[in-house]
């Protein structure tokens, strides 16, 4: 226990996120603001739906335990949608901006992609949900104490980190299928990733059998990857051709290439 | 400098750019208002050709600099780049301040989990004279608003007080004042700080060792400070002084009373910077009128500070057209209670002197920076720290209220880009920060996706 299990969870739960964080957004200024204006927008939407689960608690029958399994139920229900609306909304946050600094810039482009931005709302959606719901029982398996002694899982922290890994890569991959359906008006893709998040949601429900929750949430996670990847543009092709490329570069560097260098040594 | 060779011989007239550079250089005394303009447009050229130097983007250099041929076109181009700019150079400058606020928080964060006696209740300060371990509940609302009206009217009188100082040039007041209210932050707080960590732990540590560590680290803060040190330094000094600070008002106001202060002194910054008569905004323009800076040992500089220090006939006689702005004041402190309260705001600073026509000995790198005042990360600071040592939903409180904060910063900076004049940078901040704190702790967890 302790920090083997708080480093080893940690790791599990953010280790992807962190990599691609570091290697992909820590660079550009512009993306940093667009990871955090996106978390921004997330906690904006999880306000509003606590509001509407709270209201509903409130003004509902606290001995009924089936009436307030119903309201978890439809206050998960509105969360996502909530978040799903958000998502929207910051795709037109977005659009807008694209346009105004393509409008600024003196190429009429502007410095950062829209898929780059829906790949980085994404990315920043994931990292905040995942923090939320997995940083207190980060903070407690640290401490003294036995997991799941009255008769609960004992993987319980386990299985929330891999439920957080794979939350993170379900909203960058909405994030990216999401702009792109916006931005081609598919709205039939829009209701895909709506369904899928409600799913997603939904499996969590049936959380101390695991395999029932994960294993379906895994495989959605891989479904989503590829849709995403064939989304942003990828194809079977491009991953044969970078995965072969790379014999090639060698092969012709040792053969003393004579191409001309991308970065002139004169004037950049 | 190779870069600016390859631009004059890509373009039609490279005497042009360099003369009009020269020239524009050396505008009259701007006053507040109307400087805003006239610089601009000359740094719009001292920038579009440091941008080159700093190999940003040369490509779009070069166009700037084959439109700029003409004189009409060079006007909207040089208004064109003048925002292009201002947004490229913006997203960097909010990456250049969320960083030392982000590092602030996180010692605060680190601190207040971590050490006891940051969260222990000891007394308060006398600027918050009034109890609240009063039963009920409306005397203890009644008795944090009178501790705010107290706390308030103490940091009103003291800002004026140094404004009227600064008018009637009482310099040797004024640096004396900084200087004795940084030796005891540097020296007494560190020592109180360091004592408790140690605690802590369990550490042990003589007497002679202590005072060999905080001897070092308190005179090199003073000088690095108040005179000349390396830039990353003298911003790790600011970034640390702040977070004790913000400790010792986490520690020593009563609850509610600093929430209610929270709220109060964002609107006061609101309104000592923006109303005409509000006194920070009468420092800046004083600041302005004689063109000197500010009180270096109460901002944060993220971009080169030493070049302001070096006397230049252009730097004198250019005027920055935007003020780098701050004010602080500080009371004397007892051992218990510091005071030192900083009204904040945020502004943009030209980068003050000439440019490399003429000194080729400057920096290829000197950007525009951005300054924002200590007492900014001080307030975000009680914010993030009181929402980790109080707040029932724990981590998400606190991470909600750190992003609440650097939301409010962007927006703030975003503002900044837009008016282009000194601008509060706690009322955003501080209201998203409150607004979620609230909320995310009252309204419960709901961790679910």
């Amino acid at each position: 226990m302790g920090a083997a299990v708080f480093f080893g969870c940690a790791g599990i739960a953010f280790g992807p996120a962190l990599a691609l964080v570091l290697l992909t957004v820590a660079a550009e200024p512009l993306r940093v603001i667009i990871l955090v204006a996106g978390a921004f927008f997330w906690l904006v939407s999880l306000l509003l739906a606590s509001l509407v689960w709270f209201v509903s608690v409130r003004l509902s029958d606290r001995e009924d335990a089936r009436l307030q399994f119903g309201l978890l139920v439809f206050g998960a229900a509105v969360s996502v949608l909530l978040q799903e609306l958000f998502r929207f909304a910051y795709f037109k946050l977005l659009k807008k901006a694209d346009e105004g600094l393509a409008m600024i810039s003196e190429d009429g482009r502007s410095p950062i992609s829209l898929r780059q931005m829906a790949y980085v709302s994404g990315l920043s959606f994931g990292i905040i949900s995942g923090v939320f719901s997995v940083i207190n029982i980060l903070a407690d398996s640290m401490g003294p104490g036995v997991v799941g002694i009255h008769g609960d899982s004992p993987y319980y922290f386990l299985t929330s980190a891999f439920l957080t890994m794979a939350l993170v890569f379900l909203h960058t991959f909405w994030g990216v299928i999401f702009f792109d359906a916006c931005e081609k008006r598919r709205y039939w893709c829009l209701g895909l990733v709506v369904a899928s998040h409600l799913v997603t949601s939904g499996l969590t429900f049936l959380n101390p059998w695991y395999e029932a929750s994960l294993v379906p949430i895994y495989i959605i996670v891989v479904c989503m990857g590829a849709w995403a990847f064939f989304t942003a543009g990828g194809s079977i092709h491009n991953v044969l051709k970078c995965l072969s490329c790379k014999g090639a570069r060698g092969r012709e560097r040792t053969r003393g290439d004579t191409r001309v260098p991308r970065l002139s040594p004169v004037g950049f | 400098m190779i870069t600016f060779t390859n631009n004059s011989d890509s373009e039609e007239e490279p005497c042009n750019e360099r003369t009009s550079l020269m020239s524009a250089e050396s505008p009259p005394v701007p006053s507040y208002q109307d400087g805003l303009q006239a610089p601009e447009a000359g740094e719009a050229q001292t920038h579009r050709k440091r941008r080159t130097g700093s190999g940003r983007s040369p490509s779009s250099a070069a166009n700037g600099s084959t439109s700029g041929s003409s004189l009409p076109v060079r006007e909207s181009a040089l208004e064109n780049e003048e925002e292009e700019l201002t947004l490229k150079y913006g997203a960097k400058h909010v990456i250049m301040l969320f960083v030392p606020v982000t590092l602030c928080m996180i010692v605060v964060v680190a601190t207040i989990k971590s050490v006891r006696f940051y969260t222990e209740k000891n007394g308060q300060l006398i600027y918050t004279p009034f109890s609240e371990d009063t039963p009920s509940v409306g005397q203890r609302l009644l008795n944090s608003v009178l501790n705010t009206i107290v706390m308030i009217s103490v940091i009103v009188v003291m800002t004026v007080f140094l404004v009227l100082l600064y008018k009637y040039r009482c310099y040797k007041f004024i640096h004396g004042w900084l200087i004795l209210s940084s030796l005891m932050l540097l020296f007494l707080f560190t020592y109180i700080y360091l004592g408790e960590v140690l605690k802590t732990y369990n550490v042990a540590m003589d007497y002679p060792t202590l005072i060999l560590i905080i001897w070092n680290f308190g005179a090199v803060g003073m000088i690095c400070i108040h005179w000349k040190g390396p830039l990353q330094l003298q911003q790790a000094y600011l970034i640390m002084i702040s977070a004790l600070m913000a400790l010792v008002f986490i520690k020593y106001l009563p609850e509610w009373s600093a929430w209610v202060i929270l709220g109060a002194i964002s609107i006061y910054d609101l309104m000592a910077v923006l109303c005409p008569k509000g006194p920070l905004r009468m420092l800046v323009e004083t600041a302005q009128e004689r063109n000197e800076p500010i009180f270096p040992a109460l901002i944060y500089s993220s971009a080169m500070m030493w070049t302001v220090g070096m006397a230049k006939p252009d730097a004198a006689a250019r005027g920055p057209s935007q003020q780098m702005w701050d004010t602080a004041e500080d009371g004397r402190v007892n051992h218990r209670s510091p005071l030192h309260s900083n009204s904040e705001i945020l502004e943009t600073r030209t980068p003050g002197t000439s440019h490399p026509v003429t000194s080729l000995e400057e920096l290829e790198e000197e950007e525009r920076g951005v300054k924002l005042g200590l007492g900014d990360f001080i307030f975000y600071s009680v914010l993030v720290g009181k929402a980790a040592a109080t707040a029932s939903g724990d981590w998400n409180t606190t991470l909600a209220c750190f992003v609440a904060i650097l939301i409010g910063l962007c927006l703030t900076l975003l503002l900044l880009a837009v008016f282009k004049k000194a601008l509060p940078a706690l009322p955003i901040s501080i209201t998203f920060g409150l607004v979620f704190y609230f909320s995310t702790d009252n309204l419960g967890p709901l961790e679910i996706m």
